[in-house]
């Protein structure tokens, strides 16, 4: 078992954290890569990108969101239990490198997977720009780790009870019409990352976004997490899951990832009404 | 079940088995299994031969008289002794070698009649000692204090590790899934090969002293490298060919277009088969059609049958005689409705607004020369297209080597289709240390192929630790 040895709350209880003992996976963990969990026998596999790791203690640290059945029973484990399974390092590390000023943008839990690579892009000596965003103040996650690691720092909410009202891309836009960017990093929900990349495009700023396909093995083996990009087909376990977002067929992504909804839909149901009988 | 006690003693004893509209929606295994009596009684056909022809179609040599002898004289346990000299997973081949073109195919009396049933008796011992035996573990040599790793926990893998416990070695398996077995767990379903089988064959191993290191991608979680750092001193790779080959024609992207190793593992490995107990889901399908006519092909097709589908066709570019499967594989499949489209080629998969699969257009095909494979090359038919409806299709048209570990190794010799090049006789690769064997040498082939390359490699290594390289 991977037991958790610390849990956290975010976001009013729809985020959660939890920091696993996984030694081999910390020793060997660059910013960028996931992770894929299962918390019991009947299980499903669940990609899951670290947030951070303490290679002196041994952990990993993953957050995320509540969503669906597997998530909800993730959110009931506690201090001292654990994961029966847990697979990784997975995926390529992102490529860090000094390239002078970057905009990092991310939305919702996205924050959690963009949150190492900040770090990484500021230790690596570039000028950081933070943009970050959630539906609302008390959804908002990291804001001071991100702060932290940040020249520039951005907060927009959808419904403006905090920072910026509106969305990532509108603040993004302003930034690169007033600065010379090398690079923007946008990690968030589909439709998000497709906007950032849009928009980067017509700035003509090379953008690097994180893709979250259904997976399965995260090896490379089943071809479940296959995206187009630049027409051709890719595997996101091993070929990403960080693509250059101008290439990417985000429409097709968006409909992959409903192929189950019916099914996660039923098997959501019917394990909340399990819980609440208990 | 359709068991009828055979008349005449020349007679093959038929396999009882769970008749095909009963198991076209279950997925129990289809064979029952010999009893006792029908076993002795097959085993009294075998002729005993002075040259026999039966050895030297088993890649691995099986003392195949003498086992069968044991059989007849009632000594089941001598007998899965006499078989374990050679094969240590003899529940798994009696079920799963292409025995018509192996041991039974060389098989004498195969010549007038029915061959002997070699794989039903070979699975027979090995299930009465499962069931019976004393699970006494086998002697095992002194201590020779140094470490093996296996990487991979397939036919191969699991070959190595067994062979190599047993002369003393410390063993520690690596294997990347969360369960071990390889594609004897993920791929094959259960309705041909029980799981149960292959965790107790690992679950032996464990009690001889073997360390299974589950969840370890080895490339990612560990490198070849960090292994022997960690003072492995001699590395066994066996991973398979664990890459999808897709048909490469548009619309294959769409919702409800899987590889066989995505659809098999979700129903295999994750139990998709029992959601909603299981959390893993598998998309059912109405009308189903699986691509390509192996074993994987037709797995999918009747695992596509038993989660309720109307129809399963299986559409495959070439005539029946080359389909590659094997023959008990085909008959079960056509026994259970699954129909055939041969000489039928996919062009291209067409889509509904919600990017899911509603059809596939095909085109005809004729055989034409013989192509480097020597199976004469299909073409075309000009003009011939038409479309089929399916809401499901499964791309089972074989495997490529899985880059993954080779690409993290330096040093290690690959060919031009990526997989490892290892000599044939010991599986030595091009890097001091590292021996290779099963798929991810020879491309996809069979489960006692894959155990004879473990087996030869254990002995190398043996050699080499005692010896030097
Ligand atoms: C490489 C990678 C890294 C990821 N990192 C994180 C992370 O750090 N934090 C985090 O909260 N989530 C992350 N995800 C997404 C996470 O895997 C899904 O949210 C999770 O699988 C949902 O499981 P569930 O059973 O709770 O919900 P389900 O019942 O499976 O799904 C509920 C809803 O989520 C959608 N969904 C299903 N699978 C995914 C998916 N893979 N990605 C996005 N939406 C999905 C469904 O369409 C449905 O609407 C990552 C995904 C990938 C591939
Ligand atoms: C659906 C299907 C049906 C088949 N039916 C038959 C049949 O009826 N008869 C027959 O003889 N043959 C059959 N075969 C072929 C046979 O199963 C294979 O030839 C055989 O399993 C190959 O054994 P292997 O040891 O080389 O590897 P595999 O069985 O492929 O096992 C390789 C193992 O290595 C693991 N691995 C991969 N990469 C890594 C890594 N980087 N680190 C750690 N572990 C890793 C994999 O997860 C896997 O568990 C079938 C194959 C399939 C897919
Ligand atoms: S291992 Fe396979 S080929 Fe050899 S005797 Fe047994 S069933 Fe026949
Ligand atoms: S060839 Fe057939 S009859 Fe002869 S020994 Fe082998 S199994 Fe028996
Ligand atoms: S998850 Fe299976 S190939 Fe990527």
């Amino acid at each position: 078992m991977f037991k958790i040895v610390h849990r956290e709350e975010m976001a009013g209880g729809t985020v959660i954290l939890n920091e696993i003992e996984a030694p081999a996976i910390a020793r060997k963990a660059k910013p960028g890569q996931f992770v894929i969990v299962k918390a019991n026998e009947t299980g499903e596999r669940i990609p899951l990108t670290m947030a951070d790791t303490n290679t002196e203690k041994g952990t990993i640290t993953i957050i995320y969101m509540v969503v669906g059945k597997s998530t909800s029973l993730f959110k009931t484990l506690k201090v001292g239990e654990g994961y029966l399974d847990v697979i990784g390092p997975l995926g390529c590390a992102t490529h860090i490198e000094k390239l002078g000023k970057v905009i990092c943008v991310g939305g919702g839990t996205g924050i959690a997977v963009l949150y190492p690579i900040t770090r990484g892009l500021k230790q690596a000596g570039n000028e950081v720009v933070s943009i970050v965003g959630a539906r609302s103040k008390d959804l908002l996650i990291l804001e001071e780790k991100m702060r932290n690691v940040s020249d520039e720092f951005h907060v927009c909410t959808d419904d403006g009870s905090y920072g910026h009202k509106g969305f990532v891309t509108d603040v993004m836009k302003q930034v690169l019409s007033t600065q010379k960017i090398d690079l923007v990093v946008g990690i968030g929900p589909v439709p998000m990352m497709k906007f950032v990349s849009k928009i980067t495009k017509e700035f003509n700023v090379k953008t690097l976004v994180s893709l979250n396909p259904i997976m399965i093995d995260g090896t490379g083996m089943c071809g479940g997490c296959r995206v187009t990009v630049g027409n051709e087909t890719k595997f996101a376990c091993v070929d990403g899951p960080e693509f250059d977002g101008h290439q990417v067929d985000f429409d097709e992504l968006t409909k992959r990832l409903q192929a189950y909804s019916e099914e996660e839909k039923s098997c959501w149901q019917n394990y909340m009404c399990q819980i609440q009988d208990v | 079940m359709k068991e009828q006690a055979s008349s005449k003693k020349s007679d093959r004893q038929p396999m009882p088995e769970q008749s095909a509209e009963v198991r076209k929606r279950n997925f129990d295994e289809v064979p029952l299994g010999y009893s006792p009596e029908a076993a002795k009684a097959e085993a009294s056909r075998c002729l005993q031969c002075k040259k026999p022809g039966c050895i030297e179609g088993c890649p691995v040599s099986v003392d195949i008289p003498a086992f069968i002898k044991l059989i007849a004289e009632g000594e089941f346990t001598k007998s899965i002794r006499k078989i374990w000299e050679k094969n240590s997973l003899p529940a798994v081949c009696g079920r799963v070698c292409p025995q018509e073109l192996q041991c039974e195919g060389q098989c004498v009396v195969g010549k007038k009649g029915a061959p002997v049933a070699i794989g039903n008796l070979e699975r027979f011992v090995a299930d009465y000692e499962r069931m019976n035996g004393t699970g006494e573990v086998p002697p095992r040599q002194k201590s020779k204090g140094k470490k093996v790793a296996v990487v991979g926990s397939g036919p191969s893998g699991l070959t190595v590790a067994g062979d190599l416990i047993l002369k003393g070695y410390e063993v520690t398996i690596f294997e990347a899934f969360h369960r071990p077995g390889g594609v004897l767990v993920y791929g094959i379903p259960q309705f041909r090969l029980p799981k149960e089988i292959v965790f107790s064959e690992v679950a032996f191993l464990e009690k001889q002293g073997c360390t299974l290191n589950c969840n370890s991608v080895v490339g990612r979680t560990v490198t070849i490298e960090e292994l022997f750092e960690e003072g492995y001193q001699a590395i066994f790779i066996g991973v398979g060919a664990g890459l999808p080959k897709f048909l490469n024609v548009p619309g294959e992207n769409l919702i409800g277009i899987l590889s066989a190793n995505e659809y098999l593992t979700r129903a295999n490995l994750m139990k998709a088969y029992r959601f909603p107990e299981y959390d893993t889901p598998i998309p059912k399908g109405k009308n189903v059609v699986v691509l390509g006519a192996g074993n994987v092909a037709m797995d999918s097709a009747r695992t596509a049958m038993r989660l309720g589908a109307d129809s399963v066709k299986i559409v495959y570019r070439r005539s029946r005689d080359e389909m590659p499967a094997r023959a008990a594989e085909i008959h079960h499949a056509e026994e259970e409705g699954i129909e055939f489209f041969l000489l039928t080629n996919p062009t291209r998969f067409i889509g509904n607004e919600k990017g899911r699969v509603v059809g596939m257009e095909c085109l005809k095909m004729e055989l034409g020369e013989p192509d480097s494979s020597g199976r004469r090359r299909p073409i075309a038919v000009k003009g011939s297209e038409f479309q089929m409806e399916c809401d499901l299709a499964v791309v089972a048209v074989g495997a490529g080597a899985n880059p993954l570990l080779t690409k993290s190794t330096d040093g290690l010799a690959l060919n031009k289709w990526g997989y490892i090049v290892a000599d044939p006789e010991t599986g030595k690769t091009s890097k001091k240390g590292v021996w290779a064997g099963g798929d991810i040498v020879t491309g996809s082939a069979t489960v006692i192929l894959a155990m004879g390359a473990g087996r030869k490699a254990a002995d190398s290594i043996d050699k080499y630790l005692t010896w030097g390289w």
